[in-house]
Order: structure tokens, then sequence, then C-alpha cells
């Protein structure tokens, strides 16, 4: 799905001014925790759906090279994690949807997640 | 940055301020830099970065502060990372995923998931802690170099 499609089912706004929205986004991920987006990404492209508007957030994105970040519940980035996001070239949307419509608006039109459980493993070795 | 001859090609070292999340994360974007400049594969840039934002973050959340050092060597990549702080008492109990110390502000930000130590793990091939409680804990971890990864530190890894 193309990062405009996902813009126009969420009524999303754009955020970082000129991001191409003809990226194509292959992969989901919804998380509140920045150690889940970075446990479960399983590869580069992929639409976090996140309530983290911190730096940190972009950081993290620029480190499993993330697609593109939509916030849920309206929520917005200062203008410094703004910058930090045009300067790594991660498009920034934000929706007024809360995370479990958004995830269920995307799903119902296709999209699907990075994994779909956790193995069954997790508490320790 | 060393003479030739010598073991490590490049190493470069990363002061981390303890509780200071104004650039957290940046610490790590500037190793992935490096290691982009330098031209390792992808996989190896990618679990390399995740470990080592983790362990910037630990540093941030929990420590006084501390020191990041990058090594790259012929067969792998290195991460030591020396802190100052409370430590931790339990190493074992904090390996466990899931398991967190972390307050409210730092669960605000969004970390305190009780995965930082375990994504370290799984991204690496070799991990090290240890901790004097009160005092600071010692991480190392190596991403081990294959194929044409090998080759890279040979090639180029100045600044």
């Amino acid at each position: 799905m193309k990062l405009r499609e996902i813009r126009d089912i969420l009524d999303a706004e754009v955020i970082t001014g000129d991001a191409n929205l003809d990226k194509e986004i292959k992969y989901v991920n919804a998380a509140d925790l920045i150690s889940d987006v970075l446990a479960y990404s399983t590869g580069p492209g992929a639409l976090l759906i996140t309530g983290i508007v911190h730096s940190q957030v972009i950081y993290a994105a620029n480190t499993i090279e993330l697609g593109a970040i939509l916030f849920v519940r309206g929520k917005r980035p200062n203008e410094a994690t703004l910058q930090l996001a045009i300067e790594n070239h991660i498009p920034l949307l934000t929706t007024r949807y809360i995370m479990f419509e958004t995830c269920g608006r995307l799903y119902q039109l296709g999209m699907r997640a990075c994994i779909e459980k956790v193995k069954d493993d997790r508490g320790g070795k | 940055m060393t003479g030739a001859g010598n073991n490590i090609p490049f190493r470069e070292m990363f002061h981390i301020e303890g509780g200071n999340f104004t650039n957290a994360g940046s610490i790590s974007s500037q190793v992935k830099k490096i290691l982009m400049r330098a031209g390792f594969s992808h996989g190896v840039i990618r679990r390399t970065s995740i470990a080592t934002f983790e362990a910037e973050m630990n540093v941030i959340c929990y420590a006084n502060q501390g020191n990041l050092s990058l090594f790259i060597t012929p067969d792998s990549l290195k991460i030591v990372v020396e802190d100052e702080g409370v430590g931790i008492p339990d190493v074992d109990l904090a390996m466990k995923e899931g398991y967190s110390t972390a307050n409210e502000k730092i669960h605000e930000l969004g970390f305190g998931a009780g995965m930082g130590l375990s994504n370290i793990k799984n991204n690496t091939d070799e991990m090290i802690l240890t901790s004097k409680f009160g005092q600071g804990t010692h991480l190392e971890f190596v991403v081990s170099l294959e194929g044409k990864d090998r080759l890279v530190p040979l090639l180029s890894t100045k600044e």
C-alpha cells in the first residue's frame, strides 16, 4: 500500500512537508514501547503506528530503517523531533484515530504486521 | 586511527550522560553512520545498531554516566559500554524478557519494556554483562563478520 493511501484511509496529515507519498509500505508494527518496536521489526521500510512522539522514536526509526511513522490519537512531535525526522528522511503522519481503529482500518484493507505473534519462550531463557 | 599492524583498525569512543534524554539515541545513530560509511552489509549494520541503541538507552535510563566504544577488528564489530551508576543487583533476572526496574518517567518516554538486554542478546553473537551493585555495569557485545563483511575493515574505516 502506498503511503498516500494510508494517509487517505486514516484522514491523516503529513507533518514532514515534502514526504514521498508514493513510498510503498509492506508491513506495519504498532507499539508504544521502543524496545518492542526494535524487537519485532523484521526488515526495512515498515510503517510504525505509535503514540510516542519523543525524539527517541526517530532515532529508533533510523536504527531499523522504518518507512514512515504514523502518530495516533492526534499526537504531534515537537519542532526538534520534526526536524530530526526530516534530516533522517523519515515521513511523519498524524491521525486522530485511536490505535485500535488505525490498525483495524489498515488491516481491513489488507495491510499486515511485521510479525503475527511472539515466540512462546518470552519470559527468559 | 591506530597504526598499521594493530589488530584494531578502528576505534571510537562516545560519552553518554545518564538521565539526559534530549539526544538519547544519537550515539547509536553515529555508530550506524560509521558502519554505513565503512560499507558493512545491511544485516550487520542493523543488528549492531539495534544492540547499540538499547545499550545507549540503558546508560541513559539507569546510570549516572558511561562510555560506549566501538571497535572494528578484522573479524568482528565489538561494542563495549562501561558505566558508573547503581549497577544491576541480579544480572540473570535483568536478562529475562519483561523484567524491568524502570520508573514512571522512563515508561512515559516509551522505554522500560524489559526487552533491552534480550534485544541485545538476540542481535549479537556474543554478549558479556557484569555488574557491581552500587558501582556500575560493564557490557560488551560482538557481531561477527562473515563473507564480504570481513573485507570491509581492511578497506576503509577511517573517519
